[in-house]
């Protein structure tokens, strides 16, 4: 089985679903002729032409809207927007008529339709190149939120995604794109959207992360801990977590994203409502402190390091 | 031998404009080389082959004017005044920098010289200057407010509610568009249904010209007129500045969306070699005396290397500062 990072196989996803359904196009800043800037797409414009690989104007707000007319009518658009900061100038776009195309026409139109984007920090970039908001999100209804934490998971969960009715955001971890290589099949394969997996299984407590944080849990932790990979957080899976924490009777939660509002926030209080009698302790969260991205100096004092979750665990081992 | 030049300007300013240039690219040929070491980090976006466009520009404006521009900004801040030491601190992330080593080359603030910020977000520049022009104008202090930005920028709806509102209010605004045919990789021809930019604003009645970008002195000469009609005025004006980045979009990119032919054309219209010559040739100086000003230049700008060298880390709680007071 061939080797890939997760730039080669979203690439190869796209690829294969553009072959399998033409009703799917790409759209985006640069994303044709010029492979877009991460090179994903690299080489589809070639391959399937610009007029299902469509190289946008600057405005991210018209890229959304417009995928948003395009999938009502009936076509599969994947609109891509180079940073997960940018994506606020579509937030308009994304919010105010994406998410609510079905409910608003009464299920009669739909948006199936998925907004890809590189997303959190670790790439030596400030600020807006590095954001991880995914709960702001989250939080809005009729949007769903997907996020890989490798390319084996990365292939599988976009053609789950494309394939699915309604709008998708689709956050790819920058720090991963080219990190970790895992055997990929050639052949197509979805995982489902809305479930979580095991990771790895323990006993004692339970870690629940996603994304780029998802390799550093599994670096931090020992055996004692049950792994657990949301993939998808809304709508997420709390029957897997729920499951598990009734089973270890303890809980950390490790997101990138700074602490307050985050989404490791839902899972607590996911957890408070339904296991509170099967706890032992406190659930932790490890998360980034309330401040905006800094430069990458001082990024090890804001992205949660290993040491960070290995506290955590140890602290709620305590119990 | 009539000088054309020496009809415009003093010996003295004319020789700081070539200073300035020069300045601005031994910044940005330096920064290349701080960044393939490894010393400057993340997204960097240099300027050369655009100094005529930030120096005529800023030739042409008062000091208490406001100032804007968006991530290709180190050249426009030193120009304005900022310390070449601190901006390439900030660059390599030291505390010693323009803002704290936090913000890095695509977010540089000065107040003092009411420069007001380098904005990652294309186009985000844009209503922001309109809203300081609104405020300088109800506080009747006379300001223009001069928002750099580049030719991709304009397709954002931003631009578009910026031009109409500050048309709408008749505000002291100067857009400067630095046409350099590129946002990344997408040709302005792909992105803009009228690719003649300055005409862009006739939709919301804002006069509007286009200058050659690569020629210091033209950029100059109509950044002063525009500034005199705009105080008078008061009312917002348009220059698109036509000029070409040297390098690619970022360090990151190889820009191999541009033809060598395209790039040699682009090259003989350097800003630089050509104003020497203009320099010399109307007998305002001679080779000697510029490479006099290049030397000079060569060793401010490693001195402002030295500086960040040696310019100590944030501290680990610099993470918190600066959020709320
Ligand atoms: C809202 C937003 N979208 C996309 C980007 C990524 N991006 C950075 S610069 C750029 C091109 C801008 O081109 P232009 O305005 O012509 O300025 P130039 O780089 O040529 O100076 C793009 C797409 C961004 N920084 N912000
Ligand atoms: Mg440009």
């Amino acid at each position: 089985m061939p080797h890939l990072n997760m730039v080669q196989a979203i690439n190869q996803a796209l690829a294969q679903e553009m072959e399998r359904d033409d009703r799917v196009v790409l759209l985006g800043e640069d994303i044709g002729k010029d492979g877009g800037v991460f090179r994903v797409t690299e080489g589809l414009w070639e391959r399937f032409g610009a007029e299902r690989v469509i190289d946008t104007p600057l405005s991210e707000s018209g890229i959304v809207g417009t995928a948003i007319g395009m999938a009502a009518y009936g076509l599969r658009p994947v609109p891509e927007i180079q940073f997960l900061g940018f994506a606020y100038a579509a937030l308009d776009q994304i919010f105010t008529h994406a998410a609510r195309i079905r409910n608003r026409s009464r299920g009669r139109y739909s948006c199936p339709m998925v907004i890809r984007t590189p997303y959190g920090g670790g790439i030596k970039a400030p600020e807006l190149h590095e954001e991880s908001s995914e709960a702001l999100f989250c939080h809005m209804p009729g949007i769903k939120v997907v996020v890989p934490s490798g390319p084996y998971h990365a292939k599988g969960l976009l053609l789950q995604a494309l394939r699915d009715p309604d709008p998708v955001l689709f956050l790819e971890p920058t720090r991963l794109y080219r990190m970790i290589r895992e055997e990929v099949p050639e052949g197509e394969y979805t995982i489902p959207l809305g479930k979580a997996r095991v990771v790895r299984e323990g006993k004692q407590v339970t870690v629940v992360s996603w994304g780029s944080m998802l390799e550093r849990v599994l670096k931090a932790v020992g055996p004692e801990a049950e792994v657990i990979d949301l993939m998808t957080l809304s709508p997420f899976d709390a029957e897997t977590v729920l499951a598990s924490v009734r089973k270890t009777g303890r809980a950390v939660v490790v997101q990138e994203a700074p602490k307050t509002g985050g989404f490791g926030a839902e899972i607590v209080a996911t957890i408070a409502e339904e296991a509170i009698l099967y706890l032992r302790g406190p659930v932790l969260r490890v998360a980034a402190p309330d401040v905006t991205m800094p430069l990458p100096k001082l990024i090890d004092a804001y992205l949660p390091t290993m040491d960070h979750i290995s506290n955590a665990v140890q602290e709620v081992l305590r119990y | 031998m009539e000088s054309k030049l020496r009809e415009l300007l003093s010996d003295a300013e004319l020789l700081g404009f070539y200073e300035q240039m020069v300045l601005s690219r031994e910044f940005e040929e330096s920064c290349a080389e701080q960044y393939t070491k490894g010393h400057i980090t993340g997204f960097l976006h240099l300027y050369s082959g655009q100094e005529a466009v930030a120096v005529g520009t800023t030739a042409g404006l008062q000091k208490e004017d406001y100032i804007l521009s968006a991530y290709r900004d180190h050249a426009q801040a030193i120009v304005r005044g900022a310390d070449p030491n601190r901006v390439m601190a900030e660059l390599f992330g030291k505390a010693t920098g323009i803002c704290k080593g936090k913000g890095g080359s695509m977010h540089l603030f000065d107040p003092k010289l009411n420069f007001m910020g380098g904005y990652a977000i294309v186009a985000g520049q844009f209503p922001i200057a309109v809203g300081l022009a609104f405020a300088a104008k109800l506080k009747q202090e006379e300001r223009i407010v001069t928002c750099f930005f580049g030719d991709g920028s304009m397709n954002q709806g931003n631009f578009h509610e910026a031009l109409n509102w500050s048309r709408v209010w008749d505000l002291p605004v100067l857009y400067i568009c630095e046409n350099n045919f590129y946002g990344i990789g997408t040709v302005v021809q792909r992105a803009s249904a009228l690719p003649a930019l300055h005409r862009r604003t006739c939709g919301y009645d804002i006069p509007s010209e286009k200058v050659d970008g690569m020629d210091v002195i033209a950029v100059y000469e109509a950044v002063k007129r525009a500034a005199a009609w705009i105080r008078e005025r008061q009312r917002p004006y348009f220059i698109e500045a036509v000029t070409y980045r040297f390098r690619g979009h970022s360090m990151a990119d190889p820009a191999t969306y541009r033809s060598s032919a395209e790039q040699e054309i682009w090259r003989s219209r350097d800003p630089i070699p050509n104003f020497a010559k203009r320099l010399i040739d109307e007998g305002i100086t001679d080779q000697a005396a510029l490479d006099e000003i290049d030397a000079r230049c060569t060793a401010r700008v490693e001195e402002a290397v030295r500086f960040a060298e040696e310019s100590p880390w944030p501290e680990d709680s610099a993470v918190w500062e600066d959020i709320y007071v």
